[in-house]
């Protein structure tokens, strides 16, 4: 894609949320750049998930505003979210056990047939289950049996249909929560393969990781989170594994501008 | 089903069983629907066999029909409930309120033609869907259990219909409702009642499996979360489901009034549990996200036709409800177990976890 855009898709200006005495989230700063894979890296506990939620609609943040294509918007709930083609993958992938993988791909947005039809609520199944054959594949993802529940699948099934669909969907960023945490070797590298791939579709990619070989290996920028505050914010060229452990512990510390 | 393998993609992200194939005449065979229908054949052939002239009649299998009519018609809304995971006990109290409101309704108005009738009709729905709305805004806004907002307007139904008519039922109501729903036919000896209960179940069926509405019912009983986070108003349907359940109870009040020409306002006390039963025989998941409108009708028929065949064999007609029961416990076992071997990615050993005792591994 082009050079980085002055403009982040999205932006985070000073975000902050407490939890009871924890402050979870603390004046955070955050970008996300179109065509770009940023990493936003942390320790347990640092506010990542925390500011996916605030970024996807899913939380209230007490302060701090959030801006789309640089205005100011109210990123109240999830439909704002998807409304501007923001998806999230979550750790826990919010697929409904009992339906297929083609009803969790379209559930909420189905294909209506047309006419009287349509309006009774009769669904172009055909339409959808060939829409989500083709974005499986395109994903690489063998999903074998597009009508056995997604429930009875194994976790890496699993996570191959949750990212589709959020890939399927999004047409600004996409968030992904620990996708390769549950993935085995060869999963993981293609899962890394389609984040770049939907990067050089001009989609803002946000991957959470722990794992820092992964992180370098397919990000264009890492944010490090710290105790709910952002301590940095690199080009992922210009870091290193020990750089990037050090700032997430507090060994190493960095001026977060740029 | 003619799903391929991508052409050249070999690397997948999940792992996948290359061996197990799906074909759709062994996934039709392993659903509880079908099981349960064997089972259904099975005590008709046994009872045909036993007493072949009194039992495996034409006039024997409509007289089972024609009795289990209004609790189809109460199951078509009682699959729905269930398959969120809710439960509806107040749909039996809902058919009498119903039933005594429109027979009131009728006495006032007078005659004995069509007019009349409709109006009734109209009442009775309409008094069955204020009853589905009340239990749908307080479970889905409210949050209060399902089960014990249905416990409440299983009671507070059953009272004010009571305290309408003053406990005496009300044994007025026209003709045309009696001779036509009540006690008509069509196609020779094809009782209208069941005709409308089939209507019923075609049209739940089919709102069930095909339409949007069925899969957000669903969905909705399968992972709460998962429908809310993709958008899915979740309370909506929840009170749509209980609205339907509630409408179909006031159909079910018309019907019942038609055919026993008095509102019985005593007669409906197991009615709730009778229905439950079926469904849950038939495969609809206690636990949600399962269930089908077929497995239900096949629910319903397997105690209507053990208390026919007891009857008719010489057997006390008691034997019926403990074979019921027997039932009952069986396909909400069989449900549990199918449901721990799915997540385990497996979906035999059914006896070999009965001999262990049933504990989960």
């Amino acid at each position: 894609m082009s050079t980085t855009t002055a403009t982040p898709v999205l932006q985070a200006r000073g975000l902050s949320r407490q939890f009871g005495s924890v402050r979870a989230l603390n004046n955070v700063d955050f970008e996300v750049y179109p065509g770009e894979v940023t990493a936003l890296i942390g320790d347990n506990g640092a506010g990542k998930s925390t500011l996916v939620k605030a970024l996807s609609g899913n939380l209230a943040v007490d302060e701090g505003e959030i801006l789309f294509d640089g205005k100011p918007i109210d990123m109240s709930n999830p439909q704002i979210a998807s409304g501007l083609g923001i998806e999230t993958v979550y750790q826990d992938l919010a697929l409904a056990p009992h339906l297929d993988p083609v009803q969790n791909m379209y559930l909420g947005r189905e294909i209506r047939r047309p006419g009287l039809a349509g309006a009774l609520g009769f669904m172009k199944t055909k339409d959808m289950a060939k829409a989500s054959r083709a974005a499986f594949d395109e994903l690489g993802a063998t999903v074998r049996s597009l009508t056995s529940p997604v429930g009875e699948m194994s976790g890496g099934q699993r996570q191959a249909i949750a990212i589709a669909r959020a890939v399927h969907w999004a047409s600004r960023v996409v968030f992904l929560d620990e996708p390769t945490a549950a993935l085995g070797v060869r999963q993981t590298k293609n899962v890394l393969e389609t984040i770049r791939r939907v990067r050089d579709k001009g989609i803002a990619v946000v991957f959470i990781s722990h794992s820092m070989p992964h992180v370098i290996d397919v990000s264009d920028r890492i944010q490090v989170l710290r105790l709910g505050t952002r301590v940095a914010n690199i080009n992922a060229k210009d870091t290193s594994m020990e750089e990037l452990v050090g700032l997430m512990t507090g060994a190493v510390t960095k001026d977060d501008q740029k | 089903m003619s799903l391929k393998t991508p052409p050249t993609e070999t690397v997948a992200i999940g792992t996948f069983d290359d061996n197990k194939k799906t074909n759709p005449v062994a996934a039709v065979l392993r659903t509880q629907a079908f099981q349960i229908l064997l089972v259904l054949l099975a005590i008709i052939i046994v009872f045909s066999i036993i007493a072949p002239d009194s039992f495996a009649q034409w006039s024997n299998f409509r007289l089972i029909i024609q009795n289990a009519s209004i609790l189809a018609v109460l199951a078509v809304g009682m699959t729905y409930v269930i398959i969120t995971a809710g439960i509806d006990l107040s749909v039996g109290s809902v058919l009498v309120f119903s039933g005594v409101v429109s027979a009131l309704v009728m006495r006032a108005m007078g005659g004995e033609g069509w007019g009349v009738a409709t109006v009734g009709i109209i009442v009775a729905v309409l008094s069955g869907v204020c009853w589905g709305l009340f239990n749908g805004f307080l479970i889905a806004k409210a949050k209060i259990p399902p089960l014990i907002v249905t416990l409440g307007s299983l009671g507070m139904a059953l009272g004010l219909a009571q305290i309408l008519t003053g406990g005496v039922d009300i044994r007025d109501v026209p003709t045309v409702l009696t001779v036509s729903i009540g006690y008509g036919n069509v196609f020779g000896s094809v009782p209208i009642i069941s005709v409308i209960a089939l209507v019923v179940v075609l049209i739940g069926a089919v709102v069930l499996h095909f339409t949007r509405f069925g899969l957000y019912t669903l969905a909705v009983g399968s992972s709460e979360i998962a429908a809310r986070r993709v958008g899915v108003k979740v309370d909506a349907q929840l009170i749509k489901i209980y609205t339907i359940s509630g409408a179909l109870a006031g159909l079910g009040g018309i019907l019942s009034l038609s055919q026993f020409s008095t509102t019985a306002i005593a007669g409906q006390s197991q009615t709730n549990l009778n229905v439950i039963a079926a469904v849950v025989i038939g495969g609809t998941s206690l636990f949600g996200g399962v269930g089908t409108i077929m497995g239900t009708v096949v629910g319903l028929f397997i105690p209507a036709v053990l208390q026919n065949g007891f009857v008719i064999t010489g057997v006390q007609p008691f034997w019926q409800q403990v074979a019921v029961g027997a039932v009952l416990i069986a396909a909400v076992y069989v449900d549990q177990v199918r449901r721990t071997a799915a997540t385990r990615g497996n979906s035999q050993g059914l006896w070999r976890k009965f001999l262990s005792g049933g504990r989960r591994g």
